[in-house]
C-alpha cells in the first residue's frame, strides 16, 4: 500500500513536471507557432501567410504564456488533455490509438526478448566459460551494439525482401509486428541474457545450490526449485530500466516501419508545434514510466520475500 | 528451452506463410492522414478516388469533365456556369444536387486555400447547374474547380461550423475505414455513375521514410508505391518483379531570392549566383534526373515553357566577372567583399523533402567557388514564407509545383504580381503584372506567357536549378497503371490485376 501510495505522489509530481517543462520549452523553440501549425495541417506546398493567419486567430495562439499553462494544467485535473492544433482531434482521442499501437508493439518485443534471452543466459550461466556463454558473450555485446536503426533495416533486407516471409513494413494485421518487434528485441533480449547468465552464475556457485544438488536433485530439478526465481529477481528489476530503452528504441522502429505509434506521433506534433499533443505524449510516457516501475516494485516483492520484509 | 525456441520459430512461420496475395491494391505514399477534413487531407481522398471534383485534367493539363459536364463564361466574364452531370449519387446514397454542390464549395471556400484568394463574388444552385459569379473576370476559375480542396462532399460530411466529419464523396471507391495518421482503406462503390473500378478494394498507408517504402516495392508487399528516393530508383530498376515508372512533372527546384536584399538587388548579382550553379551535376549527381533546368517552367507547363528561350549556363569565370563589375573583390579568405562587408548570406531550407538539405549542401561548395559564402539553415517548410512575411529571408532552396491548380496563372499569379510567400520577394515588374493580370481575365495567349517566361529569365527574382521527376513503383501482379504529372490521382480505378 505505501509503495503504491508512494508511487502515485510521484505520478502527481511527474505530471505536473513534465506539463510544465515541454509547455516552456515548446514556448521558447524559435519559429512562429502559428506557421509551423499550418505548415502541420496544410502541407509545404500550400502554406502561406493566410493560412498561418487564420491558424493563428482560430487558436488565439497571440495570447499570454502563464493563463495558458494554469487552463492546461487546470483541464488535466478533469483529465481533459485538450485538442490537437493540427488534426482538431481530442488529445485524448489520438493518444489512445497510437499509445494502443506502441503499446502493443513494445508487449510483443519485451515478450520475444524475454523468449529469447533469459533462457540463453541460464543455460550459459550454468556452464560459465563453456562454449555457449562465450559465444553468447560475443553474439549479444554485437547485437547490443547495432543501433535499432541499422538492425530493422537489415531484419527487413533479409526476412522481407531476400525471403519474403514478411512484409517490410505496414501495419494492421499480426504479421505485421513480428519485424518491428524483432528489431526491438534483439537489443533487449542481448541485455537480458548477459543479466540472465550473471544472476545464473552467481546463484550455481552459491553453497545452497551445491547442497541441493548433494541432496540429489538434478540440475534441471534445482534450476525449477531454487534457480529461476533467484534469477528472476534481478531481470524484473533490470524490465524497469530497459522500459527507457525501449521508448527511444520505438520512436525509430516506428519511423522506420511506418507504425502510427506514440514515437511518430510525438515527432509530428514537435515538428509542428502541436503543444497540447507534445504535453499529453510526454505525460503519458512519464505516467507510463511510473507505472510499470509500481508493477516492478510489486512484482519483486512477491518475488524475492527479503524486499517485502 | 529448446521447446520454446521452436514454438517460437513456429509462430513466426505460422505468420509469415500468408504474408503475400491477398484482393487488396495496396498503396504507400508519404503523405499523411490527418482526419476527414477535406482542406488539410482532401488530396488523398481524391488521389485515391474517393472524392471528386467538378473539373478534372487529363496527362498534358487539359481540363476535362468531372462531376461538371461543360461549363461556360458569360460574355463580360463575370458568371461562370458548370453544368453537374446527372445521376450522381454520394456514398451515402443521397443524389448530388446543385444546392450540394454549392454547400460543398461555400465551406471549401471559407477555409485558407486557393478558392478563398478568388475574386468569387457568390456560389449559386440553378437548374441542374451552379453559377458562379466573379467581381472580375477570371478565365482559369474552372482549374480551380479542380483542385482537391474543392472536392465535392454530401452536406452530412460536414459538422455545422464546415469541418469535415467524414468522408462521403461521390468516386468508385467508398471509404471504409479512415484511420489517422497512416491508414486508409476504401472498397468499390456499387453505385459509381461512371465504369466500375477493376479492382474491388483498395488501402492506402502512409509511410515517411523513402527507403522503406521502396524495400515494400522490393519486397513485393504492395503493389502501388508513390515517391521513391533517388538511390532505390536505380536499385529498383534492376528488379523483375517491380517496374518503375517516371514523368515529368510540373514542379521546379528553385532558390528564392530576397531582391531587397543590397547584395542581392542588382540583376547582375543574382545572374552571377545562377552562372554558378553546375545544374546538369546536380540533377544528375544528387537528384538521378537526366537534365537541370534551363528557364522556371518545366517543358510539361504548356505555352509557359518557350523553347527558343536562351537557357541558362553554368559559367563561373562569367559569374566572377560580373561581380567583379558590382564592386565585389576577393577577401584573404576568397570570399568577396564590397565596403568592408563579406558576401555572405543564408540559404534557408526545409527537411521535409529529402533532396533539399543535400541541394543546399553543393550550392554551398558552388557559391564557395565565386567568392559568396552560405550558411545553411535547415528548418521547417514555414519559415520560407514567414521569412519572406518579416523580410528576414535572404535566399531559400525550395520547390514550387505549378498546377496543383492544373492551371498555372493562379501561381503565376501569386508568385510574380501578388505578394506571393513563396514566389518573388521584393520584386516588382510592371510588364508582367500587366501580362499576368490580362491573362487571368483571359486575354492573350502563349505570345504573352513566353514574354512572363522572358522577363523572369532575364531578371532572376527567383533561380530555377531542376525540373522534378515523379517516380513510383508498380508490382508485377497489376497492370493498367499511369501516372498522372499533375499529381492528382493514382488512378486507381483504371488497374487491375496482370494476367
Amino acid at each position: 500500500m505505501k509503495v503504491l501510495a508512494a508511487r502515485l505522489g510521484q505520478a502527481v509530481m511527474v505530471a505536473v513536471l513534465i506539463g510544465t517543462a515541454t509547455f516552456v520549452m515548446m514556448r521558447s523553440l524559435p519559429g512562429d507557432a502559428a506557421w509551423r501549425i499550418a505548415a502541420g495541417r496544410y502541407g509545404y506546398d500550400n502554406v502561406d501567410a493566410a493560412s498561418a493567419a487564420a491558424v493563428r486567430e482560430e487558436l488565439g495562439l497571440d495570447g499570454p504564456a502563464l493563463p495558458a499553462l494554469l487552463q492546461w494544467l487546470g483541464d488535466l485535473v478533469r483529465l481533459d488533455f485538450g485538442k490537437s492544433l493540427v488534426t482538431g482531434q481530442p488529445v485524448t482521442a489520438e493518444l489512445a490509438h497510437q499509445l494502443g499501437a506502441s503499446a502493443a508493439l513494445a508487449l510483443v518485443a519485451v515478450v520475444m526478448s524475454l523468449v529469447i534471452g533469459p533462457p540463453l543466459g541460464i543455460l550459459a550461466g550454468l556452464r560459465p566459460g563453456g562454449l555457449l556463454d562465450r559465444a553468447l558473450l560475443v553474439v549479444s555485446t554485437g547485437l547490443k551494439a547495432v543501433p535499432q536503426f541499422l538492425m530493422a533495416l537489415v531484419l527487413i533486407v533479409i526476412l522481407a525482401v531476400q525471403f519474403r516471409l514478411l512484409p517490410a513494413a505496414g501495419h494492421g494485421e499480426a504479421r505485421h509486428f513480428i519485424l518491428p518487434a524483432l528489431a526491438l528485441a534483439t537489443g533487449l533480449a542481448a541485455v537480458n541474457a548477459r543479466i540472465a547468465r550473471d544472476a545464473m552464475a552467481r546463484i550455481a556457485d552459491m553453497q545452497f545450490w551445491r547442497f541441493a544438488q548433494w541432496k540429489g536433485l538434478s540440475e534441471r530439478q534445482t534450476l525449477t526449485r531454487h534457480g529461476l526465481r533467484n534469477v528472476a529477481v534481478p531481470l524484473v528489476t533490470y524490465l524497469g530500466l530497459q522500459f527507457v530503452t525501449l521508448v527511444e528504441g520505438v520512436i525509430v522502429v516506428e519511423a522506420v516501419f511506418g507504425w502510427p505509434g506514440i514515437g511518430h506521433a510525438l515527432v509530428h506534433a514537435i515538428f509542428s508545434r502541436d503543444v497540447p499533443m507534445v504535453q499529453g505524449t510526454a505525460l503519458v510516457l512519464g505516467l507510463g514510466f511510473v507505472l510499470v516501475n509500481a508493477g516492478i516494485d510489486l512484482a519483486v516483492r512477491r518475488l524475492d520475500p527479503r524486499a517485502a520484509a | 528451452m529448446r521447446h520454446h525456441l521452436s514454438l517460437a520459430a513456429a509462430t513466426l512461420l505460422a505468420a509469415a506463410v500468408p504474408a503475400l496475395a491477398d484482393d487488396t491494391l495496396d498503396v504507400v505514399a508519404p503523405f499523411e492522414v490527418q482526419g476527414a477534413e477535406p482542406s488539410t487531407t482532401g488530396y488523398i481522398f481524391t488521389r485515391m478516388s474517393i472524392a471528386e471534383t467538378l473539373v478534372n485534367a487529363d496527362a498534358e493539363g487539359q481540363l476535362t469533365p468531372g462531376l461538371a459536364t461543360e461549363w461556360q463564361a458569360s460574355e463580360d466574364g463575370l458568371t461562370w456556369t458548370f453544368t453537374l452531370r446527372e445521376g450522381v449519387v454520394f456514398h451515402d446514397g443521397t443524389e448530388m444536387t446543385p444546392d450540394t454542390v454549392v454547400n460543398a464549395l461555400e465551406i471549401a471556400r471559407a477555409k485558407p486555400g486557393a478558392l478563398q484568394e478568388l475574386p468569387i463574388d457568390g456560389i449559386a444552385a440553378a437548374d441542374g447547374a451552379v453559377t458562379v459569379t466573379l467581381t472580375e473576370p477570371l478565365a482559369a476559375l474552372p482549374a480551380f474547380m479542380a483542385e482537391a480542396r474543392s472536392q465535392i462532399l454530401a452536406p452530412a460530411a460536414y459538422a455545422p461550423d464546415g469541418t469535415g466529419t467524414e468522408v462521403i464523396g461521390t468516386g468508385p471507391y467508398r471509404l471504409t475505414s479512415l484511420q489517422p495518421p497512416l491508414s486508409v482503406k476504401a472498397t468499390a462503390f456499387a453505385d459509381y455513375w461512371g465504369a466500375a473500378p477493376h479492382i474491388p478494394n483498395v488501402s492506402y498507408s502512409g509511410v515517411s521514410r523513402a527507403e522503406t517504402r521502396a524495400l515494400m516495392a522490393e519486397s513485393g508487399e504492395v503493389e502501388y508505391v508513390f515517391g521513391l528516393d533517388p538511390a532505390s530508383v536505380s536499385r529498383l530498376n534492376m528488379l523483375d518483379n517491380v517496374e518503375v515508372l517516371s514523368v515529368a512533372i510540373p514542379r521546379t527546384l528553385l532558390i528564392k531570392v530576397n531582391a531587397g536584399h543590397p547584395f542581392l538587388s542588382e540583376p547582375d548579382a543574382r545572374r552571377a549566383l545562377s552562372l554558378a550553379i553546375d545544374r546538369a551535376g546536380i540533377a544528375t549527381a544528387v537528384l538521378r534526373f537526366p537534365e537541370g533546368a534551363t528557364q522556371l517552367f518545366p517543358p510539361s507547363v504548356a505555352g509557359w515553357h518557350d523553347a527558343g528561350i536562351a537557357p541558362l549556363e553554368h559559367d563561373v569565370e562569367q559569374a566572377k566577372s560580373l561581380l567583379a563589375g558590382l564592386g565585389w573583390t576577393p577577401g584573404d579568405d576568397g570570399i568577396l567583399t564590397r565596403d568592408g562587408e563579406r558576401f555572405a548570406l543564408t540559404l534557408t531550407t526545409f527537411s521535409s523533402r529529402a533532396e533539399l538539405p543535400l541541394v543546399s549542401a553543393v550550392l554551398e561548395r558552388q557559391f564557395r567557388e565565386i567568392g559568396v559564402e552560405l550558411a545553411i539553415n535547415v528548418t521547417n517548410a514555414s519559415a520560407i514564407p514567414a521569412g519572406h512575411q518579416d523580410g528576414s529571408l535572404e535566399l531559400g532552396l525550395l520547390t514550387r509545383n505549378f498546377a496543383l491548380i492544373p492551371d498555372p496563372i493562379g501561381t503565376v499569379m501569386a508568385d510574380y504580381v501578388g505578394n506571393g510567400d513563396w514566389g518573388a520577394m521584393n520584386w516588382q515588374n510592371d510588364e508582367i503584372g500587366t501580362l499576368v493580370r490580362g491573362l487571368a481575365r483571359g486575354e492573350g495567349g502563349d505570345a504573352e506567357r513566353a514574354r512572363v517566361s522572358a522577363i523572369l529569365q532575364e531578371d532572376l527574382p527567383i533561380i530555377p536549378i531542376a525540373w522534378y521527376q515523379q517516380t513510383l513503383a508498380v508490382s508485377e501482379r497489376v497492370a493498367g497503371t499511369d501516372i498522372d504529372p499533375y499529381e492528382r490521382t493514382f488512378g486507381l480505378e483504371k488497374i487491375r490485376w496482370a494476367e
